[in-house]
């Protein structure tokens, strides 16, 4: 009879754990959305070049090979901070990597990137934020990694570090890929 | 009389400030347009989480408005234009979220627990009613322990 008052206290005990788990458990924030493309084909780009809009640029032109696609724009600030990372992951690298220039104005990203270095295999540009939306980009930077396949295999929100890129991005890479 | 004056008056200023985020001429079709405006009062702004896209002003929520715009022109259905932004964003783009797998502890739970609360309020009711005739004197001590 005297265990039934242990029983609230029990309750409590275990929405503590719940609360303990929220806040310290695991990976877990409630900033971060769940991609839907994980495990899915990565959606097309068909665009053209920052350096010269003459020139198509595609995710055909990627496919078969791991590749990154990054979302960027001279106007974000996390933009910047991940700038000097992605030129150190490009030196440590032989994946392609893809810049998507993010709703930007296109001489402002040039001079971006002949001031700050360019990490990029090729950049493409998303004018009116159509691409960004097929990849449910909702705020740069967002990194994502595309597999041999063409699959989606990981995505990376907020500024990329060259940590990351160790621990999220080359274990997820075919043996032998990440160099 | 007044409240209503005021409850009128402040309505109004909604609604302008409404129609300042969303620029776009209404589509031809006014019951396209209509199904739009619903559409975008139930889709969350994945910028500032918890606006909708109807009341959001940064420039992702204009993009989607406008592939809203597009899709419902287009003829789509109003449930083509959820799963076209659940594709991309998941299912945290709907104010409402659906009854699936993940989700249905979510609305299950409310009436689970209004079930179990009034199955313990009932028992504990009814062992009360029948302790009165009986035996009231213990019923006074157990309730001055309390």
């Amino acid at each position: 009879m005297k265990a039934r008052f242990l029983i609230p206290a029990l309750a409590v005990a275990v929405l503590f754990g719940f609360f303990w788990y929220a806040l310290k458990g695991g990976d877990y924030d409630p900033q971060l959305i769940d991609s839907p493309l994980i495990g899915r084909p990565a959606p097309d780009i068909s665009t053209v070049t920052l350096a010269d809009a003459g020139r198509p640029l595609t995710s055909k032109q990627f496919l078969g090979k791991p590749f990154v696609v990054n979302f960027w724009g001279t106007w974000c600030v996390g933009c910047r901070e991940e700038h000097p990372e992605f030129l150190a992951i490009a030196k440590e690298t032989d994946v392609p990597i893809v810049g998507i220039d993010w709703k930007d104005d296109h001489p402002a990203a040039v001079a971006w990137l002949g001031q700050l270095g360019n990490p990029y295999d090729a950049v493409g540009v998303d004018d009116d934020g159509k691409i960004a939306i097929d990849w449910g980009v909702y705020g740069a930077p967002e990194t994502f990694l595309v597999s041999a396949a063409g699959e989606v295999i990981h995505k990376h929100v907020g500024p990329m570090t060259v940590e990351a890129w160790r621990k999220d991005f080359v274990p997820r890479l075919a043996p032998g890929g990440g160099k | 009389m007044r409240t209503i004056v005021r409850a009128a008056c402040l309505s109004l200023l909604i609604i302008a400030t409404a129609r300042a985020i969303d620029t776009e001429p209404p589509l031809p079709d006014p019951v396209q347009q209509e199904r739009y405006e619903a559409l975008i009062h139930e889709l969350r702004c994945l910028q500032c989480r918890s606006q909708t896209l109807a009341d959001s002003e940064v420039s992702l929520a204009a993009d989607l408005r406008r592939e809203v715009r597009r899709l419902i022109a287009e003829g789509k259905t109003d449930a083509e234009v959820k799963s076209f932004l659940t594709a991309r964003y998941g299912d945290y783009v709907l104010f409402r979220p659906p009854l699936n797998e993940r989700t249905w502890i979510l609305w299950v739970a409310p009436g689970l627990m209004v079930l179990v609360g009034g199955l313990i309020a009932w028992r504990v009711v009814r062992h009360r009613t029948k302790l009165v005739p009986s035996d009231a004197e213990e019923i006074d001590a157990g309730d001055s322990q309390s």
